[in-house]
């Protein structure tokens, strides 16, 4: 890469569970499909499960209740049970795109036994440069991500 | 953002680079102020995640961040926060369930 962003764009939540690093890197990567908002899906019909193959260069990827998969993007990095970094590969459109890659880095440190400190940064946003505009108004179509952004308003409250 | 704005040569910053990425020294010469002085609006600029910098090479190349790049985040940042609100629920019911176990079989 010849261009390195200094202002790199990201998003950063981080929560504490009643859990061992062990045993919330394994619910968090073998079982999305319970937590993540349902909603969310790219696919044609209903989202069914969300796969993430637990290795360096595995797949993740939504299978729908039709049984069609959606690539998401891969694993960039594999380091139980403190460290995972997603790639993220859903363009502006909703599509998948191999030329984009922005990263879900989740990492869980313990704070006292028996419970972990999760820390997600969405990063490199600024990766979506120009697609930004057509991302948002995406956002407001009426397919596939329809009503998020009013009921994160209201879960935001 | 707004007080990044309320600013006539910032927005005349933004404006140039509204047609496309330049470094300080370019962006002074197009400007009736000093290069010191367009270096401090940037740094305002881009606090207020108004611009970016990217160093291609030796230079300092400043952009406009776009106007969707803003709400991009913001919807990432709530999106995740309901997956790790959900991810939390979660995880305290596997504790929970856990902590019932032994319980259980003690009877």
């Amino acid at each position: 890469m010849t261009t390195e962003p200094t202002t790199e764009v990201q998003v950063h939540r981080s929560v504490s569970v009643p859990l061992s690093p062990e045993r919330a890197f394994a619910l968090f990567t073998a079982r999305m499909t319970e937590f993540w908002p349902q909603e969310h899906s790219i696919g044609s019909s209903a989202l069914a499960q969300v796969v993430l193959e637990p290795r360096v260069g595995g797949r993740w990827y939504e299978r729908g209740v039709d049984g069609t998969e959606c690539e998401w993007g891969r694993v960039g990095e594999w380091q139980p049970p403190n460290r995972v970094v997603l790639l993220w590969q859903i363009g502006a459109n909703w599509q998948f795109d191999p030329d984009l890659e922005t990263e879900v880095e989740v990492t869980f440190t313990e704070e006292t036994a028996g419970r972990t400190l999760v820390d997600l940064r969405h990063r490199h946003l600024e990766r979506y440069g120009d697609q930004a505009d057509a991302m948002y108004a995406g956002f407001d179509s009426p397919a596939g991500w329809t009503g998020t952004l009013s009921r994160f308003a209201e879960v935001a409250g | 953002m707004l007080d990044a704005l309320g600013d006539g040569n910032r927005r005349s910053i933004l404006e140039r680079l509204a047609a496309g990425p330049l470094p300080v020294g370019a962006l002074a010469e197009q400007l009736p102020i000093s290069r010191p002085a367009v270096s401090q609006h940037l740094r305002v600029l881009k606090e207020a995640e108004l611009v970016t910098v990217s160093v291609v090479g030796t230079r300092h190349l400043y952009r406009i961040n776009p106007s969707g790049l803003r709400a991009v985040r913001d919807y990432l940042h709530r999106f995740w926060m309901t997956a790790l609100d959900n991810f939390a629920a979660l995880a305290e019911a596997e504790a929970a369930d856990r902590r019932l176990e032994p319980e259980e079989h003690r009877r």
